[in-house]
This record gives C-alpha cells, structure tokens and sequence, in this order.
C-alpha cells in the first residue's frame, strides 16, 4: 500500500478517516491541533462527507461526539491534555455510557510544557475512568491504532483513549496505509437507555464496567501493541517501556540487540502478566515512561512488599519532570551519556514575543496608560498569544491559569475588594469558557472590566475559526451587560487618546464593563491577503 | 548511513523548507525519516530546531541524541550556537553570517562567528546577500540547504529533483528561483 510522510497527528487523522470515521470534534491545542486541520484538508475527508469543523469548547466536542457514537458512527474527539480537564465530566460519565458506534477520545500530552501550563499524563484519566488507553509508539502505531481502537470500542461498546505526546504528535515519519474500510450505517444502540445515566440505570451501568475489567485486562494481555521479549543476556534488570520511550530504549543499542529483557505496553491496562513473568525472571526493574510515572506508581503501589527494586521516575534514577530523551535513557541504564559543547555565553535566549503591528500590543501599551495611577497587580489574563503581554515592554498581566479564568478570578479579586479590577481574554477563550463567568459578573454587578480582545481568531495555535466570531457584543447584551459599558475600539496608537479614554472610564463604571478592542490578526490577515493574490 | 541534522533558525524563516525538500531527496534514495518539528508557542518569533534523521536503517528516536548530530544547520548565527550540545565532535556546523534582530540585546555579531569559527568544521555565509544576487531573496533558506548538500553527501542533482517535486505546485518561477539558490549556495 501507498507510504506516506506524516505527523503523529497527522497520521491518526488518515487511520480514522481509512477507518470509516463520520466525525471528527475538538478545540485547538497544542500539540493536538494537526489531528482536525488534517482532516479539514482531505478530500477523502470531504468525499465522505466526515463532520470535521472545531466546537466551542473540548467539552462540547466530547459530547457531540457521543452523540454520533450513540448514533451508531464511528467518532473521534481530539484535544491537548489540559482540554481533557474541561471534557472531564462527559468524559468519565461517558465510561459509564459505553459507546455504541466506536469512539475514540485522542488526547495529546506536552511533557516539558513545550506550549502548556503543566504536564499532566491524560493516562491517570484512562485508569480513573477504567477505560482501554492506547499510546503508539511511532507514527505507523498512530495510523494503526485508529482501526484497532475503533474495534476496541465496538467490541466492548467502550471509549478508547488514545494517549498522544510532543513528540510523536509533531514528528514525521512513513505510513503504510491499509485499504479504508466504509462508514457505519446510522443505528440506534439496542439498549435506548444505555445512555441515560439515572441512578437506577447508571449504578448498572457502573456495575457492568467493573465487569468489564477483566476483559480489559485480557486485552492488553494478548495485545499486538504489548510484547515481552524475555530472551536476554543480562537478568540483573528488566524494562518496562511504555508508549514512545521505546524508541529511545533502542536508539542507545542501535548496533547491537538490547542485553536487558523488554516489555513495551502500548496497550493498558498494564499487562499483568507480562509484568509478574519479567519481574519473576530479573534482580530488578527500570520503567522507562513519557511524561508521568504512571505505570512506575502503580507497579509500586502503596503496600508495595516487592523485595526487587524499581528503578524509574520515582526513585530520581529518571528526572522526575520533563519529556524523556535518549540521553536520560542512557543515563538511566548506566551507558555513557553524550553531549556535544555547551551553548556559548555569548547566546542570548530569544523567547516568543507578539508579532510586530499585533493588535494586542496596543491593547495592553492603552491598558497600562489607564492603569498607571493604580500600580501592578490589578489585571487577570488568559490563555492565548495575549499572554505574551506578559513580556517586557509590556508587563502587562498578572495571571494565566485556565481559559476562562480571567474573567472569574477578576470577579473573586473584585468581590475581595480589588480596584480596578481587570480580566483581559481573547475572543475565542470568551467562546471557549468564558461566557458563563461573564453571567456570574452579570448576576452580582461585579465592578470589573472584562476585555475581549477581538483579532477575529484562535490566533496562538495557528489561526482556526471559533464559533462565537462576530457575536461577541450581541453575546454580551444578551446576557444582560449594560449596552453603554460594552464599548468597542480599534488598538492602532493612531487611536490613543481614545483607547485609554475609554479604559478610564469603564474603570470609573462601578459594574460590569466589556471593552472589545477589535483588529484582526496579522497572520491570519497576511494568510488570506495571500490567498486572494496568487505568486 | 545515517544523517543526523539539527535545523535552527527563528520562527518564520523557513527551517522546514529545508527539512521537507532534504527528506524528500532522502526518500528518493529508499531512505527513512523521521523529522521532529516545533509548533505552538515557540513559532511566534522564538527560536525554532527540527532534529532531522535520515538513515538507509530503520530510525527509533524522533530526537537526536546530544553530542551525536552529524551536522547543524542554521539559518541565523545565534541560533547556530544555541544547539551545539547536540553537535557530534566531528560534526559540521554550517550557518549564515546574517543576524535576525528581533531581542534588545543580541549580542555582538562578531562574537558570535568567533564562537562558530571555534568549532572545526565550521561553515559560515552570508545567505541572505547570496540569495538577494541571484534574484531570490525568498530562498534564503535553500541557499544554506546548498552549502550543506556535500557535508551531507547528498548530490546537486538528488536535490534539484527534490526541489522540483516539492515547487512544482507552487509554478515554474519558484521552481528556478530556489534552483538558482541552491547552485548559489553550492558555490558558495
Ligand atoms: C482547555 C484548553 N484548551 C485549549 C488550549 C490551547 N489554547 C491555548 S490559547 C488558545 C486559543 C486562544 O485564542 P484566543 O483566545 O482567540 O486568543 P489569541 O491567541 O487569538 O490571541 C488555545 C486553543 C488550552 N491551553 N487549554
Ligand atoms: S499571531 Fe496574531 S494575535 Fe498572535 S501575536 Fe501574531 S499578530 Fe498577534
């Protein structure tokens, strides 16, 4: 079959769609975004007619996609670790539901916060809510592992997580594709009320999950994507590798077979075992995990009586942050580390900044000007290119926690006495999760003033529409802000005068304030510009 | 054989230009690859790598391990130095003298080619101007590519027909633009 060069991302997005998958649903991020604009971009995709537009939020996507699920349709939802949080709730309810048409749930990890705010492994949320978690190892297990988590799915009418990281999401390699299989028909789930989670039912339905444990676990255990090589020269140590540390498991014995025995788990729950047949045969154990040390916890347990040591994350033999490389793996197993010379002193570090001519530059330089009688310490940000304001010479903000967040810790700070008392969010934040704080605002006239800052799109992870775009003064009317405290400019220094007038006086307003300042972003602007006057 | 390269540069400057239209040069030969690339945060105008590996082997790591890259590529001079721990010690670092100013207090230009001029196998050229002389100023990037091509032991003609497969979309001027940059930097 045809070989393709494609990104981790990419190439579960082409598994799907060769798979027979009806919907693609999701918010942005990173390292997870490739996944849908893939999909946006095939013409197989379109051919099928396969639903692949983002949604609001990760939560809304995960539903969406159970809707399809129920409807008997193969679905998919993708998101970055953190977006798992907002899905939480469908999420782990969702396990309970069981799925009906397959449904994969990819979630992408960014261990070392290349582009997050933290590091969590979405694999503690596959063992909370006791569902299959799938983690590939390279590309080719990307592709494959959509067909196989669809039949997971199906088999066991179950959600399939679909473990991504860094890494593997943004590495390209060749792809063996298979042929595509077709759609599923729309059919209703044979049990109407599988999904209906009153207690009555969902204690059932909770019941039938524990029972459905053990085959879980029988699953893993003769899984294709588990396998124990026990044939070793060396038993005083045995290793574990889960997911993408495989790889750098081999690339430190590239010329020669490793001495160690190996057991790769790409496919959980831990293979039981596997697990008790290579701690039987070896002195001890080195777990070598991308991101958390999940299986190390669990291997070592709180009653853990093994008299054979484990050698992991834990213990320090493996920095307990951080993503894995080949190097901390061969630190870990005793070789020789390499390193070429140190980074001279004369290299400065050159950190992200907003792009020259960005709106939001204006925004914030305007924001401080109105802000400078009352000090530091008064403004709440979100996430988006506007948290660079966080940079020199702007210095503008003072907190980045989750979307949304802006907005209701500017209302806590503001109930707590704090004046002015400013969040500052962008457009497709306020669409993502910031909505519902603005009514909490409403509902309790918080003297606060919310920024929306409109560039017109999910600028930060490369441009993608969002679904609130030009609805966002209508929105804020609708849910009861004052129509004369909704206030709109364009951020050009041409316009000074104006923008720190009108952030003066809504600090003034004792109430809800919504100042949009709206240009559109000059990426995107330039990509469309581009479009319209062909090379 | 394999070919280990750490591609550098900043944000917008077309590092993965180089990476696709290389790749597709080693595919041509029945090579692997595996290419890691930056996306997100980091491309607003930071400093951007991709670890390029192209093995006629099967590649495991998506990363290149530190101290066994066989060559850096860079785009800008800084951003050259600011992968060296990955450079192998015979490797080769190749790079354009031309500074992307984008921080208040890059160093002093000077200093920098002297830390470039420390390692061995150095390579130092002035892309930019290159590219500008051959009425190309968009291939910048393909120039660099040019001057690496032989520390690489990949051909002028492997590369031409890479760079005729990966433009040919984009039309015929595009194609013989970034045709003469890569004779330009081969020459260079
Ligand atoms: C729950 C969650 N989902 C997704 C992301 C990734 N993410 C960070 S910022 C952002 C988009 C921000 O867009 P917008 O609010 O319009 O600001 P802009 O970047 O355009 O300035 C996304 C998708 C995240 N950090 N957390
Ligand atoms: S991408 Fe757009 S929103 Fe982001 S910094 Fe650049 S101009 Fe501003």
């Amino acid at each position: 079959m045809e070989k393709m060069m494609l990104l981790g991302d990419e190439a579960v997005a082409q598994g799907a769609l060769d798979a027979g998958i009806s919907g693609f649903y999701g918010y942005p991020g990173t390292p997870s975004t490739e996944i849908i604009e893939y999909a946006q971009q095939s013409k197989q995709a379109e051919e099928m007619k396969v639903h692949r537009v983002w949604s609001s939020n990760e939560k809304t996507a995960l539903e969406a996609a159970l809707g399809m699920s129920f409807s008997g349709k193969r679905a998919m939802v993708t998101m970055k670790h953190v977006g798992l949080n907002v899905a939480a709730d469908p999420f782990m309810n969702s396990a309970c539901t069981g799925a009906h048409g397959g449904l994969i749930i990819a979630v992408a990890d960014d261990p070392s916060m290349h582009s997050s705010q933290n590091e969590q492994d979405s694999r503690f949320y596959g063992k909370f809510a006791m569902i299959p978690v799938l983690e590939p190892s390279n590309q080719q297990e990307c592709y494959d592992m959509a067909f196989f988590g669809f039949e997971l799915s199906e088999k066991y009418h179950i959600p399939v997580l679909l473990r991504l990281t860094t890494r593997l999401a943004h590495s390209r390699s060749g792809v063996i594709r298979r042929n595509s299989i077709p759609q599923k028909e729309l059919k209703l789930p044979e049990d109407l009320y599988q999904f209906l989670l009153l207690p009555a039912i969902a204690r059932k339905r909770y019941k039938h999950l524990i029972e459905l444990q053990a085959d879980f676990l029988k699953e893993a255990e003769q899984s294709p994507y588990n396998q124990l090589t026990l044939e070793a020269k060396d038993y005083s140590m045995g290793i574990i590798t889960t997911g993408l540390a495989y790889n750098y498991l081999r690339e430190n014995f590239i010329d020669q077979p490793i001495p160690y025995p190996v057991l790769k788990i790409s496919h959980y729950p831990l293979p039981e075992k596997a697990i008790h047949q290579l701690y039987d045969k070896c002195d001890s154990l080195l777990v070598l995990e991308e991101g958390m040390p999940v299986a190390e916890d669990i291997l070592k347990g709180l009653a853990w009586t093994g008299t054979k040591p484990i050698y992991g994350r834990l213990d320090g033999t493996i920095e307990r942050d951080g993503e894995l490389n080949p190097n901390k793996v061969a630190r870990a197993l005793g070789l020789p580390d390499t390193e070429g010379k140190p980074v001279p002193a004369v290299v400065r570090p050159r950190p992200p900044a907003l792009c020259i001519g960005c709106p939001h530059s204006d925004s914030f330089l305007a924001l401080n000007e109105a802000l400078k009688d009352y000090g530091k310490g008064h403004v709440f940000s979100d996430i988006g290119c506007y948290t660079l304001g966080f940079m020199p010479p702007y210095n503008a903000i003072n907190s980045c926690v989750d979307m949304g967040a802006s907005i209701t810790m500017a209302k806590g700070a503001a109930d707590a006495g704090l004046y002015p008392s400013i969040g500052v969010i962008g457009d497709s934040t306020f669409f993502h999760s910031g909505l519902t704080g603005l009514m909490d605002c409403v509902y309790e006239n918080a003297n606060v003033v919310i920024v929306i800052l409109d560039n017109s799109t999910t600028a930060m992870t490369g441009g993608q529409e969002y679904t609130g775009y030009g609805k966002i003064e209508d929105v804020c009317k609708g849910i009861g802000v004052n129509p004369d405290h909704i206030r709109i400019f364009k951020p050009l220094k041409t316009n000074w005068d104006e923008m720190v007038r009108i952030y003066q006086e809504e600090i003034a307003y004792n109430g809800v304030s919504v100042v949009i300042p709206r240009r559109e972003c000059i990426q995107t602007l330039r990509k469309k510009n581009k479009m319209e006057t062909p090379e | 054989m394999k070919k280990d390269i750490i591609l550098a540069g900043v944000g917008g400057q077309g590092i993965l230009t180089i990476a696709t239209v290389l790749g597709a040069a080693a595919l041509n030969r029945g090579w692997n690859l595996k290419q890691a690339e930056v996306h997100g945060m980091s491309q607003r105008g930071g400093d951007v790598q991709s670890h390029l590996r192209l093995s006629d082997q099967i590649i495991f790591s998506d990363l290149i391990p530190y101290g066994k890259a066989d060559m850096i590529l860079s785009v800008e001079p800084m951003e050259a130095l600011r992968h060296l721990p990955y450079l192998a010690p015979d490797g080769w670092i190749i790079s354009n003298s031309t500074p992307f100013k984008n921080i208040p207090d890059y160093p002093d230009e000077e200093q920098l080619y002297a830390e470039i001029k420390k390692i061995p196998n150095n390579v130092l050229i002035d892309a930019d101007s290159i590219a500008k002389a051959v009425k190309a100023p968009r291939s910048m990037n393909i120039v660099m590519l040019g001057a690496a091509i032989k520390y690489l032991e990949f051909t002028p003609e492997e590369l031409k027909e890479a760079i005729k497969m990966i433009f040919n979309r984009k039309g015929e001027r595009i194609v013989e633009e970034n045709l003469r940059a890569l004779d330009a930097g081969i020459n260079a």
